[in-house]
């Protein structure tokens, strides 16, 4: 079971005020599609908006990364720059 | 604590990254010959400008061009009744989402006009006297507005609405009332009250910072060219031009492939060229036309129309343990984000504490639309805004405390393996080495004389990877060609070569890297955050090695062995079994010249989405002399010590490094959006804002610090934000103890500094 960490307002407003959950999943897409039946609008939020860093590494937009057994995944705002 | 990485513990030996070769588009650059956005010209081509409001906010009653239409040598006229009527919609480009209705309405204003120099109409001419001579002749009717510029004004509840439709996000429960809030955002973690409570030592500070612009030397310009047929044109000078067609084909409602985007030279971008200003206008305009239309901003428009970074106001609390471990911090951010919703502030949340191991923290922060133009990306936005209350806020703490500023800042530095304020944990990364590289330079030593200061900072941002292609080809002689999607703003030409040279085993000057257009090659986001050598330079070295790959393959057909029994070296396959290859090895040259023969060009494509772009920390000392006559800050010495992975090309990272801190000297000494009263900016040109120029600066001195990012071939970590970070708060800092009075507010200019004198004086 990932570990997922979702400390940001936008997507606790989405978990019903939960900052960490487990989910079984292999993948980020398994990730996403699981989230979004567990949180309906959340797996959307994080598709669109924001980033996912696994295990420390930040992915944004890397639905085939995969999943470890206990990955930590937190999400977090997309990233840009200047 | 990583261990710095000496050359030759980096796995094979470099012979070209590392190196310091001469620039590929050095030549062109320094004898004139390089084009830039405004150095096109077409046959039949008209001259477009743009007629810009007189208003800080007014609604438009009504828009008359017939005069304008009707003068001998007008071509065209267009107001954003010729663009499409946009919903609200997302779209990812540049540097993050763009919403087309917004970036619509500012590109052309539709209703109202939102700030002095907004776009209300455009016209094309046959000559730039005509074009200016139309712009008069346009009658425009407007109801004036109340208007508001500064972030703390416009979050009043009594404050003028820019937009009726905008609710504050971020709040829990939609509010009924239309606010110039757009978001509220929150980070939090830990209890507050109980890091406080454990606090010996509590600081609280207020620190501001004025809007200030990219200062690119090159204005905006672009030329469009739309057929008859459709298909479209565009030469422009930007940070991406596949966002450039992105956005065009968007806002146009167009297909993609009939907008092809052309690269110009680029003279500098830092984040405000990832967005269109021009382009969707010249194109309404070449269509109504019939003819190619350029488009070149004056340096005013680029002041009054075009994206500066947001002003600031940002308030930290925080407390300490008397042996300096700091228990809590709380940060309210206020960030003005310009005529329309999206500031930086997001970033800056993120951004506040990621130099430090904080368990218990608070930060806010507030995305406000104001009566100034909207603001755009520069290098590394929102951290700068963030660093200097949180900076200086540690200075304080140190202060207070009686502690040296580095020892506190190594006392809560993170680490790997400590998760970051923003979510992750710390991999890899080199911020207490950076920390050391300063406290350990002679910079420290040196003593200070009467009225000079010393001031340390440390910085952070994130860096990104992203979507980039690359081809690479093998031309007949054995020289090659590296073509990317991004265009060079800070020297990727020839970190591109160098990689694809130190694969194949061949010199840099062998390899010529271009930027090719929109329907050259396949899509690559925006050169900015930091991601192109780390990204693209990704996509290179893939790309090499996969030609290395197929060569091997070429020369062991050649030699009739099996592929295992051929190894790459310095340029040319060596066959393992010497009576296969009695002629010896085959060079590139020669394997290329008989390319045929082996199954057709050498050629290969790689397309990638880059990850795992490893995070950049910086840290800066500066010392300043403050002349307690004038209030003049003299800038004595600068040291900047940055964890830059590996460095590809170090001249390259040192003048990214280099840069960035003139650019917050500018902006913590000089530069600022100075508004008259009725909304109109009253410094808008570089004889009035005032940007640092090399007479105003010392040598700065541009320390590498070396711990590798295993995601990259080579280690590379983006150099090209995190040194505009520190210096706001270095030099406040710095003031502050040559003076003896702290300021509060950027720009620290002559006239404040006095006052601050004075009053420190009684």
């Amino acid at each position: 079971m990932a570990l997922v960490i979702a400390d940001y307002a936008d997507c606790r407003a989405l978990t019903g005020g939960l900052r960490s959950f487990e989910v079984e999943a292999s993948t980020v897409r398994d990730l996403l599609q699981q989230i979004e039946a567990r949180f309906p609008g959340l797996g959307d939020l994080i598709d669109q908006r924001m980033a996912i860093a696994i295990d420390g590494v930040i992915t944004q937009d890397a639905h085939g990364a995969a999943l470890a057994p206990h990955s930590e995944v937190v999400l977090l705002p997309k990233i840009g720059g200047g | 604590m990583n261990k710095p990485v000496k050359p030759e513990d980096t796995g094979p030996i470099l012979k070209v990254v590392g190196t310091r070769p001469i620039r590929p588009d050095g030549v062109e650059k320094v004898t004139g010959r390089a084009a830039y956005g405004a150095d096109l010209h077409l046959p039949g081509m008209l001259i477009a400008k743009v007629k810009r409001s007189p208003h800080a906010h007014a609604r438009i009653v009504s828009i008359d061009t017939r005069k304008a239409l009707a003068l001998p040598g007008v071509k065209a006229v267009m107001t954003s009744a010729d663009m499409p009527d946009l919903a609200a919609e997302h779209y990812e480009a540049g540097e993050s989402a763009s919403n087309l209705r917004d970036l619509s309405a500012n590109v052309m204003a539709r209703g109202k006009v939102l700030y002095h120099g907004h776009a209300v109409a455009a016209v094309a001419a046959t000559s730039n006297a005509i074009a200016d001579q139309a712009l008069d002749l346009i009658d425009i009717v407007y109801e004036v507005l109340p208007h508001v510029i500064d972030v703390e004004e416009a979050m009043a509840p009594d404050a003028p609405i820019l937009h009726d439709q905008m609710f504050t996000a971020g709040l829990g429960d939609t509010p009924t009332k239309a606010s110039n809030i757009a978001t509220k955002h929150r980070l939090d973690r830990g209890d507050l009250a109980a890091g406080f409570a454990a606090a010996d030592v509590i600081v609280e500070t207020r620190y501001s910072s004025a809007a200030v612009h990219q200062g690119y030397i090159e204005p905006h310009a672009c030329v469009a060219s739309y057929a008859a047929d459709g298909q479209t044109q565009v030469w422009s000078s930007s940070q991406g031009h596949f966002v450039i067609r992105g956005l065009c084909a968007k806002l146009l409602k167009m297909r993609f492939s009939d907008v092809r985007v052309i690269p110009a030279e680029i003279g500098g971008g830092f984040g405000g060229k990832t967005t269109v200003y021009l382009e969707p206008l010249a194109l309404v305009l070449s269509q109504k036309s019939g003819h190619p239309v350029k488009m070149v901003m004056t340096r005013e428009e680029v002041f009054r129309a075009t994206g500066p970074t947001s002003a600031s106001v940002v308030t930290v609390k925080m407390g300490a343990k008397s042996d300096g471990t700091i228990t809590a911090a709380q940060i309210d951010l206020k960030f003005q984000a310009g005529a329309f919703a999206g500031s930086p502030v997001g970033a800056a949340v993120m951004t506040s504490l990621a130099c430090y191991d904080v368990a218990n923290f608070e930060i806010t922060g507030w995305d406000v639309v104001t009566n100034s133009p909207k603001v755009a990306a520069y290098r590394a936005p929102g951290a700068p805004n963030a660093a200097l209350g949180v900076e200086c806020a540690v200075d304080e703490l140190a202060e207070k405390l009686g502690m040296d500023p580095m020892a506190i800042r190594e006392k809560n530095a993170v680490r790997n393996g400590v998760r970051a304020p923003y979510g992750p944990v710390y991999k890899n990364i080199g911020y207490v080495e950076t920390l050391e590289a300063i406290k350990s330079h002679p910079h420290m030593a040196i003593p200070l004389g009467p009225n000079q200061g010393r001031g340390i900072a440390a910085g952070f941002w994130f860096n990104i990877g992203g979507e980039s292609t690359v081809n690479v080809s093998i031309n007949e002689d054995g020289t090659a060609i590296v073509s990317t999607g991004s265009p060079d703003i800070g020297g990727s030409r020839a970190s591109m070569a160098m990689m694809a040279a130190e694969v194949l085993g061949i010199g840099v000057d062998q390899v010529r890297p271009i930027v090719a257009d929109t329907a050259s090659i396949g899509f690559s986001t925006v050169t900015g955050g930091s991601r192109t050598t780390f990204a693209t330079g990704m996509a290179v070295v893939q790309a090499a090695e996969k030609l290395v790959t197929d060569l091997k393959r070429r020369a062991a057909e050649t030699w009739g062995v099996d592929q295992d029994q051929v190894v790459w070296q310095d340029g040319a396959a060596h066959c393992l079994q010497a009576d296969k290859a009695p002629k010896g090895a085959l060079t590139l040259a020669a394997l290329a010249g008989s390319a045929g023969k082996t199954g057709g060009p050498i050629a290969t494509v790689v397309a990638l989405n880059a990850q795992g772009a490893g995070p950049g920390f910086g840290v800066h000392v500066c010392d300043v002399e403050v002349d307690p006559e004038t209030g003049h800050v003299t800038v004595l010495r600068y040291t900047a010590a940055q964890d830059v992975g590996k460095a590809i090309h170090p001249a390259y990272v040192e003048g990214q490094i280099q840069g960035g801190v003139a650019q917050g000297i500018g902006w913590a000494l000089n530069e600022e959006y100075v508004f008259s009263t009725g909304g109109v900016m009253e410094n808008a040109g570089f004889l009035d804002y005032r940007v640092p120029v090399a007479s105003d600066l010392p040598m700065i001195d541009a320390v590498m610090v070396e711990v590798p990012n295993p995601a990259h071939p080579y280690g590379a970590k983006g150099v090209g934000e995190v040194p505009i970070v520190p210096p706001l708060a270095a030099l406040a800092i710095a003031v502050r103890h040559a003076t003896g009075a702290r300021m509060h507010d950027l720009p620290l200019s002559p006239s404040k500094i006095r006052a601050a004198i004075d009053a420190k004086a009684g």
